[in-house]
């Protein structure tokens, strides 16, 4: 009983106008929450941990990219779950979301990608290596990019929202299907990929062997870019909102006079 | 089913359907690689099976925007939509008959662009098997992109960008059927990947082609 309740006041949110009401209650304390856990975050890891003994302070790079990798492939189960909300549902805030985020996924996939670099270049020598993780990467950030040109392409916005929806969930089939033909393709070239052994800074590597002294700074930033994904898709739900009202009235307009 | 098939490879051989554009396409890419590359033949035969099926690949998807843009244009994709027939088993249709004209040329021509590039004696069979599984693969994901994209005026590039993505598993394991088999490996593992992606993605994705196009012709 009041599962069902709950879900029906999650509901509620598909009204923009009780949407954009909440969402700017609540945006002040996202803002703020996520900056101060970013900023607190950044400057405990940057200036109050001791670098590390094999990668020297170049292993304080993993403050930004952990996170945004982390955001970025969030971000993209984000839009799958609102697309296929608005496949079902059809609530055009969900469509809304899922178009807000796109752009943020890039930008994170994108920071991600620059960072391991940044980091790569020093610790293995190269700024890129055919890994199976980074080619997934730029395989979900071309992705991304469909998706968004999918979206600026088509002018009807119904049409629009519904093609990428589709788009969404094939492509989601797809990327995940990518991952796992990379793992094995890359495999085929090099048994072992001993680079990653030697950096140990990859997914489960990373959990078992930082030590807390890395872990609480590390978890401070991980929560600050949730946060800050948060207040980001609101706000930028909240424009998309706002832009297609001014549509319809601009539209109204000229029908009327 | 059979009539509009018929139909389909009519038009495609006929008046400038561009029926082997396609091929003509994978000629000119492999005789330029090794303009590219330099002229060792060694190199050149390391490098065959990938360049061989990355140039059918290519050359796949340059003949994906006349797909259902002709048919549009002139309203028979809505008679198809409003026809006796489901919209499903049109597009599997039309992807078939895009194959026939397209992916299988390219099968076939494959070997012989094959002696260009200098690839080893046990690649031939296993890059025409690879070839072979995995061209329907891209027939049909190439439908679903040609259906995304059929009502936009400059769809093309935008095509290319949704469908290179999707391309990505059958390329893999398609690249690496020729590759293992050029050298002597064992290919069954990928083969057998390859086949599951066709035969997945020929089961499925119609469903995904059809929704969408509906949507397009709402």
């Amino acid at each position: 009983m009041s599962i069902a309740a709950k879900a029906n006041a999650l509901w509620e949110y598909a009204n923009p106008r009780k949407f954009l009401a909440t969402s700017e209650r609540v945006l002040p304390f996202f803002w703020v929450a996520s900056i101060a856990c970013i900023v607190v975050g950044l400057v405990w890891g940057f200036f109050f941990t001791p670098d590390d003994y094999k990668q020297g302070s170049t292993v304080k790079i993993i403050y930004l990219h952990v996170p945004t990798a982390l955001m970025a492939i969030n971000c993209w189960l984000m839009m799958l779950v609102t697309s296929l909300v608005w496949l079902v549902r059809r609530h055009h805030v969900s469509a809304l979301a899922a178009r807000a985020a796109a752009p943020i996924g890039i930008v994170m996939t994108l920071i991600a990608l620059v960072t391991g670099a940044i980091w790569g270049q020093p610790m293995w020598g190269t700024w890129w290596e055919w890994d199976p993780r980074l080619t997934s990467f730029l395989i979900l950030f071309l992705f991304y990019l469909g998706y968004v040109a999918l979206w600026e392409a088509i002018e009807d916005p119904d049409t629009a929202a519904d093609l990428t929806s589709v788009l969404c969930l094939v492509g989601s089939v797809f990327a995940l299907l990518s991952r796992y033909a990379v793992n094995f393709w890359n495999q085929g070239l090099h048994q072992g990929a001993s680079v990653m052994r030697a950096g140990a800074i990859t997914g489960t590597d990373t959990e078992e062997k930082v030590s807390n002294v890395f872990f609480y700074p590390l978890m401070i930033c991980i929560i600050g870019f949730v946060l800050l994904f948060i207040a980001l898709v609101l706000y930028r739900t909240g424009t998309e909102i706002r832009a297609r009202r001014i549509k319809a009235l601009l539209a109204r307009e000229r029908v009327g006079g | 089913m059979i009539a509009l098939l018929l139909r389909d490879l009519k038009l495609a051989f006929r008046a400038g359907g561009g029926f082997g554009l396609g091929l003509a396409f994978f000629l000119i890419v492999t005789v330029m690689v090794p303009f590219a590359v330099g002229p060792q033949s060694s190199l050149l035969s390391t490098i065959a099976p990938g360049v061989l099926w990355l140039g059918a690949l290519l050359a796949c998807l340059l003949s994906l925007d006349r797909l259902l843009a002709l048919d549009w244009e002139d309203g028979s994709l809505d008679l198809l939509a409003t026809a006796p027939l489901p919209l499903e088993a049109a597009v599997s249709i039309k992807a078939l008959a895009h194959w026939l004209t397209t992916g299988l040329p390219l099968v076939l021509a494959a070997p012989f662009l094959g002696v260009l590039l200098n690839l080893p004696v046990p690649g031939f069979f296993w890059l025409v098997m690879s070839l072979l599984i995995g061209t329907p693969a891209m027939s049909v994901i190439g439908t679903f992109g040609a259906a995304l994209t059929v009502g936009l005026k400059r769809g093309g590039l935008l095509l290319s960008l949704l469908v290179l993505p999707l391309y990505v598993p059958t390329l893999i394991f398609g690249a690496e059927v020729a590759r293992r088999g050029a050298t002597g490996m064992e290919t069954q593992t990928p083969l057998l990947m390859l086949a599951g992606i066709t035969a997945a993605t020929i089961a499925l994705l119609p469903f995904a082609s059809a929704a969408v196009l509906r949507i397009n012709l709402r």
